[in-house]
């Protein structure tokens, strides 16, 4: 846990000196699609602790100068698989809005969807020292967190306190300065595979840029898309992006659990390109066009030419209706929302106070989802667009930006995870500090 | 059968080599980007500029052509002045102006320096206010408001005019040319005009005695009368002095008896000069009316 500690501490300096220097790139590595935003600093002071100001205050700090996005390759699953492609592609994206911005960028924030996450809710307890809870306290409530044996070759990549409890008094955010002999606390972990992590770092170092934080998307498009009275009674954000859907559960404006579902919209396109026998872009444009989910009488008779480059006339000038689309669409959105459903019955989503659920991503643009979703995940489904964050371009208001956004919100109002509070003193042993310098240097 | 381009869909990479993303990154950096895109440039043409100055066949070349432009400008005729125009200025004084302005006209309204022109006017005596400007359609305008003569101030080496404020206007040879001009003499009697003024106001009642005033010793006025007689007025409050003279002689015909000297130069004590053989005459005139006249 130190080793992780450290690292995470040292990206969170990362972070303040970038914060300090006023400029900052978020990058969402994506299946579809790499985007880039630069973000520029104005208000110093952003890393007060007031909350009460509303967690959505944090976006007025800043204003978007930089913003690119470029088609996503090497990626799969939100993962790198290709690292030579990828890497190109993160560094058109990056160079593109370092560009438009005119103005360099050293620190980049980036966010991913991939690495199988895990989520797991941890307690620890511990006895308050001197009656008055104090940061030191806190920092030993952490340390005695029974952590779960999550494997080798595993990151922590979020490990938010979500809860502390002081003697019988439970579901204090803040308990410091309170008095209590008792302190217990819940923490939201979520671990994904080292190796993304790896990856995504190497890609960002070869083009030159450090990397200052990295968050899950899912994560981070439901911050964007999940307003504030959903984050405190309870909602889950469904992100249905290109390869992977995630779904991350907010309970007292904390994400509770998290899931991933390794289906997206990439698959749908695959269906539709191997049910129509047409290459893989023309299948992304007819989806994108004519795509649907619930079908009427009149998408019988709505034919869509389906064009193709094989040479063959009978074969590319083939008319499809709308119905036979949506007949290959509709099962496998199906699928995923089914999966997704199954992972919220899973976390008990059905106990939770409100169980508002919350459609974004790309592929919750298909027409008619609402409707799907609302019949397999529950009445009180709508589908979220991402905040409007200061000069953030009209392009990057819809759905499938909604991760990007909430990264930029991420940057700068960072929710306290378990590196944020101070270090319990004993437990610096300055081993492990060197074994994290050679960590870096051997992998940033 | 048609022919079917397949390179059609061959990707084109989007995406920068690693050295033009460096080059960018490092084109960003704001001290290097600003010595490029301003600080290598103004170098360049310094260099160049240097360079050609340097030959001096170069740099005659290019002071030629620089005055040859400036002319060309500055001397077309909507900038050039024809003709001085010149108002409130008796003759001689105009003669005066056009002798220390000399311009050879037709000449550029930008080489006309018109604050300097109105200082030298200025610094000609009589002239006590000048303007100068160029007026539409090329002409000099010079417009001059002359002192008013007011005194004539008698010294060693001629007669010189003063205005009222006591400023030297010219020299004249003879006093008929400002017949009308009351009479000051003595050292120093240019600064208290102010006072000879007021003192010719209170005596006119002996206007057609009056010859002058004279400033004694830098400090105190005599008033001269004809057939030699002489009020001598003290150094504060000249003025009611002289009106008590006046008063005197209306009441006592002080003036019109052969007094020499009325001094007043003591207030307490105004003291009479009759004229030499006076008091032997005034004792006659008694021992005659005392009938002992032998």
């Amino acid at each position: 846990m130190t080793d992780l500690y450290q690292k995470q501490r040292l990206m969170r300096a990362m972070r303040k000196a970038a914060m300090q220097r006023g400029v900052i790139a978020v990058l969402d590595v994506g299946t579809t699609k790499i985007s880039c935003l630069i973000l520029r600093f104005d208000a110093v002071n952003l890393n007060d602790e007031g909350d009460g100001v509303g967690s959505i205050s944090g976006h007025s700090g800043f204003s978007v100068i930089g913003s690119a996005t470029t088609a996503s390759r090497g990626v799969g699953f939100g993962e790198v698989l290709s690292m030579r492609e990828s890497e190109r592609a993160i560094r058109t994206a990056l160079q593109s809005a370092q560009k438009l911005a005119n103005i360099r960028v050293d620190h980049v924030i980036a966010c991913f969807s991939g690495g199988k996450p895990r989520s797991y809710g941890i307690a620890g307890e511990t006895n308050v020292l001197n009656q008055v809870v104090a940061e030191q306290d806190i920092a030993r409530v952490l340390a005695a967190c029974d952590v779960p044996d999550y494997g080798d070759g595993r990151e922590v990549l979020h490990a938010q306190p979500v809860n502390f409890a002081l003697d019988d008094r439970s579901g204090l955010a803040d308990p410091r300065g309170q008095l209590g002999e008792r302190l217990s606390t819940d923490v939201h972990m979520l671990t994904v595979d080292e190796k993304v992590i790896r990856d995504l770092a190497y890609c960002v170092k070869r083009c030159d840029l450090e990397l200052a934080g990295v968050a899950s998307s899912s994560y981070a498009s439901a911050v964007s898309s999940l307003v504030e009275d959903e984050q405190e009674l309870g909602a889950a954000c469904i992100d249905i992006g290109g390869g992977a859907t995630g779904v991350s559960i907010f309970l007292k404006k904390h994400m509770i659990y998290f899931d991933s579902v390794r289906l997206g919209g990439e698959h749908i396109t695959r269906d539709i390109s191997m049910g129509l026998q047409v290459p893989i872009a023309t299948a992304e444009r007819i989806k994108t066009i004519n795509g649907g989910l619930l079908a009427t009488g009149m998408d019988d008779r709505d034919m869509i030419e389906v064009r193709g480059e094989t040479g063959d006339w009978e074969h590319d000038r083939r008319l499809v209706s709308r119905t036979e689309l949506i007949g290959i669409m509709r099962p496998r959105v199906e699928e995923i929302l089914e999966e997704v459903r199954s992972h919220l019955d899973a976390a008990g989503f059905e106990h939770l106070p409100s169980q508002q659920i919350v459609l974004t991503g790309g592929s919750s643009l298909i027409p008619g989802l609402d409707g799907l979703a609302s019949r397999i995940l529950g009445q009180q489904v709508r589908l979220g667009r991402p905040l409007r964050i200061h000069r953030l371009p009209q392009a990057y208001s819809g759905p499938t930006c909604s991760s990007i956004v909430g990264l930029s919100l991420f940057a700068a109002h960072p929710q306290d995870e378990w590196w944020d509070f101070e270090m319990q003193s004993e437990g610096y042993p300055t081993r492990s500090l060197k074994r994290a310098v050679r960590w870096f240097k051997e992998n940033w | 059968m048609p022919k079917i381009n397949r390179d059609r869909y061959t990707p084109i990479d989007p995406a920068p080599s690693l050295w033009s993303y460096r080059l960018l990154r490092l084109m960003l950096s704001p001290y290097l980007r600003r010595l490029v895109f301003y600080g290598v440039p103004a170098l360049l043409m310094i260099a160049v500029g240097m360079l050609n100055l340097t030959n001096e066949h170069r740099r005659e070349n290019a002071l030629t052509t620089y005055n040859e432009m400036k002319i060309f400008v500055t001397e077309r005729p909507e900038f050039m002045v024809n003709l001085m125009s010149l108002r409130g200025a008796s003759d001689s004084v105009m003669q005066d102006i056009r002798e220390v302005v000399p311009i050879d006209f037709p000449v550029s309204k930008f080489d006309l320096d018109l604050d300097h022109m109105r200082q030298i006017i200025l610094s000609l005596d009589p002239v006590k206010e000048a303007d100068v400007r160029v007026r539409f359609g090329g002409v000099l305008q010079v417009d001059v408001v002359e002192r008013v003569p007011a005194f004539l101030w008698r010294r060693d080496n001629g007669l010189e005019v003063l205005d009222e404020t006591g400023i030297y206007l010219r020299t004249v040879a003879s006093r008929l040319q400002y017949g009308d001009l009351p009479l000051i003499a003595g050292e120093g009697a240019d600064a208290q005009v102010a006072q000879a003024k007021q003192l010719f106001v209170a005596s006119k009642p002996l206007k057609d005695r009056l010859r002058g005033l004279v400033f004694i010793g830098e400090r105190r006025w005599d008033v001269v009368l004809d057939k030699g007689q002489r009020l001598m007025l003290p150094e504060e409050n000249p003025v009611l002095a002289l009106e008590r003279v006046i008063a005197l002689d209306q009441a006592e015909e002080l003036l019109t008896r052969s007094v020499e000297v009325v001094d007043f130069r003591l207030k307490n004590r105004p003291t009479l000069q009759l004229r030499s053989g006076a008091m032997k005459e005034f004792r006659e005139i008694k021992l005659m009316q005392l009938g002992q006249i032998k």
